[in-house]
């Protein structure tokens, strides 16, 4: 039987552990709404941004897209990992990791092996991570997530594009989170430069307008173009910001429920132990009183 | 006409306006009621925009740092990359 004062102590040590899990779990509840509507402002901008690319796209040859659209031989890979700054949000980060070598192994292990494999982390933990292994890391933007806002993303973004541009690298590829719901995350793999040409077979690009172009359609796309790939890494963070708030407020729900259950069983043990006690010193007193009235 | 002004913060303006004012990249432009459909970059600078029914004395000004703009059936959309009051 255990001893009753350890047993208290255990019950007091899960309660307070649960006190602290119950408030993470409000305080990613909090953030996740926050993040929520981030994702929400930032949808109209996007949807706009998109509709007038189409609009201006409409004929253009796509050699004058400009670099971003370039397929090249692939010597140099640059992926870029985003991760959280904290843990305590269950299987969130490993998920990544694991998708991420997942992705190595499969399409870049020869790159890998002439260490023409570069990553980018964004967050902590991927930073610790990677840096601890044999990785090339790039360590410029990994704390990002400090101050998620649209000024430092594209930044990022601007410098991803530029070493694309100079030939540092020919393939970009972004590994995050998606946000499905609070409590799905879906982690995708999805190639960043060079852009993966859509071609909408259904409608070839009908632009019906006859817009003024100021200053002309080439300038344009390629002023757009730009734009849009900040906007896509911008709303990537986003997501996966959002994701992190639903794992940890999943993760830190499902440690509340399991304390519960802990200190259900704890209890349980106190009172069973307690209770034998006091029947042993009964047996004892009664033992006791028999002896004096045998003699 | 209605002018949108959009970062990929948030919406900084909707509303009906009588006229605006554009940095465009290639010069500033301005644009009023019944514009022909245009689209075009824009430069550093101010953007100027009367409300309707106001004078034109209360003219608001932000300060904008690239974007596009479009015109389109009496409809401005902004995109700016960021605005400054």
């Amino acid at each position: 039987m255990a001893n009753l004062k350890e047993v208290r102590g255990r019950i007091k040590s899960v309660m307070s552990t649960q006190q602290i899990t119950k408030a993470m779990k409000m305080v990613a509840a909090a953030k996740l709404r926050r993040a929520q509507d981030r994702m929400v402002q930032m949808r109209p901008y996007a949807r706009r941004l998109n509709s007038l690319l189409q609009n201006v796209s409409a004929g253009v040859d796509p050699e004058l897209v400009g670099n971003y659209g370039k397929e090249r031989v692939v010597d140099s890979v640059l992926l870029v990992v985003i991760t959280s700054d904290r843990g305590l949000c269950g299987p969130f980060n490993g998920n990544i990791f694991k998708a991420v070598s997942q992705n190595i192994q499969d399409n870049y292990a020869s790159v890998q092996k002439r260490g023409k494999l570069t990553i980018l982390p964004i967050g902590k933990k991927a930073y610790d991570f990677y840096r601890k292994r044999d990785y090339r890391v790039d360590s410029k933007f990994y704390e990002l997530l400090n101050k998620l806002d649209f000024e430092i993303v594209k930044e990022t973004a601007e410098y991803v594009m530029s070493s694309f541009d100079e030939g540092e690298f020919d393939r970009v590829e972004i590994v995050y989170n998606e946000f499905k719901n609070v409590a799905q995350q879906i982690i995708r793999v999805e190639q960043y430069l060079p852009i993966p040409l859509v071609v909408d077979e259904e409608n070839p690009l009908k632009s019906g307008t006859d817009y003024i172009l100021e200053p002309s359609k080439e300038l344009l796309v390629r002023e757009i173009i730009p734009k849009s790939l900040k906007i896509q890494l911008y709303k990537t963070l986003l997501e996966s910001n959002a994701a992190e708030q639903g794992a940890r407020m999943t993760a830190m729900d499902q440690a509340t429920d399991n304390a519960d259950e802990l200190l259900k069983d704890l209890r349980l043990t106190y009172n069973r132990t307690r209770q034998a006690a006091i029947t042993k010193e009964i047996l004892e007193i009664v033992g006791g009183a028999e002896a004096l009235q045998a003699s | 006409m209605y002018l949108e002004i959009i970062t990929p913060e948030r919406i900084h303006f909707e509303g009906e306006v009588d006229e605006a004012t554009f940095p465009g990249s290639a010069g500033s432009f301005q644009v009023l009621n019944n514009h022909a459909p245009l689209i075009s970059t824009l430069g550093k600078g101010e953007l100027r925009f009367v409300k309707k029914k106001h004078k034109k004395s209360h003219e608001n000004v932000m300060i904008v740092d690239g974007g596009v703009v479009e015109v389109l059936n009496n409809r401005i959309i902004v995109l700016a990359e960021s605005i400054e009051r």
